[in-house]
């Protein structure tokens, strides 16, 4: 979707702003959203590009206004009522419905360490051939999905060359919308600065985007 | 400051601890599980394992060989493994070109080997820019890259996850592995600064 989290490339944002010896988490809430959002995640209600998309539909003044676990926060409420997990009235009263079972926690604290350490893996095998090779010039579609989609806008229609290929990997497009993982191959395609930004930008300068089959197109 | 103003901060606290007991009621989350994944990020998982890799390679280069090949297998030789890190590319820092980290679409980030991001990778003003004008974003960490010096910039948008491998600052011949992996700060793996011997332990 054409949302204000597709931001590569937008002016006016202010000052980066590192902070020295930041903490992992700023706040105590920001450590437990951090930590629900991976409980959750275990489930098996949703998936990691459902999760991102979550975040993407939040309005875009509200967006740009939250803080980052704030997003977390309210993309993971979204999930929770949109799968089933729980209920409008649940959210308000803060209780369980009357008559609900109590389940079972899918992540325990003696999991936490294996679950930690799992390496959920996105590659996937597929029966064909990737349709581009290495060195070969390819222009990112003009694509505007109303779901989900890693195609940033700032690559659209713009026309790079494969520098490597990943193997074939879970599509987001689909995935974040449960309608399958749907693989495809997966190509990190160097676009030069100049051909993205134009004259002003730095002759030697380029961005590498990681782009799914489906993104691109022979050029 | 008017009073909802003041109020705002707050408020998110309030709708979590709600929201964890409503889950923990529903018998769906584990309060001592949520304890264990904070502590494993706040104490365990952080820039300290990318430091051990960055040093790795500065002293076996047949090691480096093996990482810049297969950085997945590379940095699972040390141990780091696991979510957020399943799919890593390492990139090399050199004297004709700079590396640098970025998810412009949300906040993609190589947890086993960095920990969590910091607040400003994740900020609008660093997505926004580091692909338009990296060299401009870099000035604001006091970091300046020659005009003959590429700078290529990696977009995180698919589930493959970049380390850059800085360069081995001049002066530190002779330190120790454990000496070097010292020097390197998480900065240095983002691309947004080079290692030098400020932070020598020698």
């Amino acid at each position: 979707m054409n949302g204000v989290h597709d931001m590569g490339g937008m002016h006016g944002m202010g000052p980066i702003a590192p902070e020295p010896n930041e903490p992992v988490f700023h706040e105590r809430w920001e450590a437990r959203v951090y930590a629900l959002n991976r409980a959750l995640g275990m489930l098996g209600k949703w998936n990691i590009d459902a999760g991102r998309h979550s975040r993407e539909r939040i309005p875009p003044a509200d967006y740009l206004r939250m803080s980052y676990y704030e997003k977390w926060l309210t993309g993971m409420i979204m999930l929770l009522k949109e799968r089933g997990v729980v209920t409008e009235a649940e959210l308000e009263t803060g209780l369980p419905d009357p008559g609900t079972t109590k389940a079972t926690p899918a992540l325990t604290s003696e999991k936490v360490t294996g679950m930690v350490a799992a390496r959920g893996t996105f590659d996937r095998p597929v029966n064909t051939p990737p349709r581009f090779a290495i060195g070969e010039k390819v222009r990112a579609k003009k694509i505007n999905a109303a779901g989900h989609t890693r195609l940033p806008r700032y690559a659209r229609g713009n026309v790079g060359v494969v520098d490597r290929i990943h193997g074939a990997h879970v599509f987001p497009d689909t995935n974040a919308h449960f309608r399958g993982e749907s693989p495809q191959h997966l190509y990190s395609v160097r676009f030069s600065a100049r051909e993205l930004w134009g004259a002003a930008a730095a002759a030697r300068d380029a961005v590498y985007i990681d782009l799914w089959e489906d993104y691109l197109e022979p050029a | 400051m008017d009073h909802d103003h003041q109020e705002l901060p707050s408020d998110p606290a309030l709708r979590v601890m709600a929201l964890e007991s409503l889950l923990v009621e529903k018998g769906l989350v584990d309060p001592a599980a949520l304890d264990a994944l904070i502590d494993t990020y706040e104490h365990k998982i952080g820039p300290r394992n990318g430091a051990r890799v960055v040093a790795r390679a500065w002293v076996d280069p047949e090691y480096k060989q093996r990482l810049l090949a297969d950085a997945t297998a590379a940095v699972a030789e040390l141990g780091y493994e696991g979510g957020q890190g399943a799919h890593m590319v390492v990139v090399e820092n050199t004297r004709d070109c700079h590396n640098l980290v970025v998810c412009t679409l949300c906040s993609c980030y190589p947890w086993p080997v960095l920990g969590l991001p910091p607040v400003w990778y994740k900020s609008s003003p660093y997505r926004s820019r580091a692909v338009i004008d990296p060299r401009a974003a870099l000035r604001e960490f006091g970091l300046e890259i020659g005009e003959d010096v590429e700078i290529r910039v990696w977009d995180s948008t698919s589930e493959m996850r970049y380390l850059v491998l800085p360069e081995r600052p001049a002066g530190s011949e002779g330190f120790s592995e454990d000496e070097l992996a010292a020097l390197v700060t998480r900065d240095a793996m983002i691309g947004t600064a080079r290692v030098t011997l400020a932070g020598s332990t020698r």
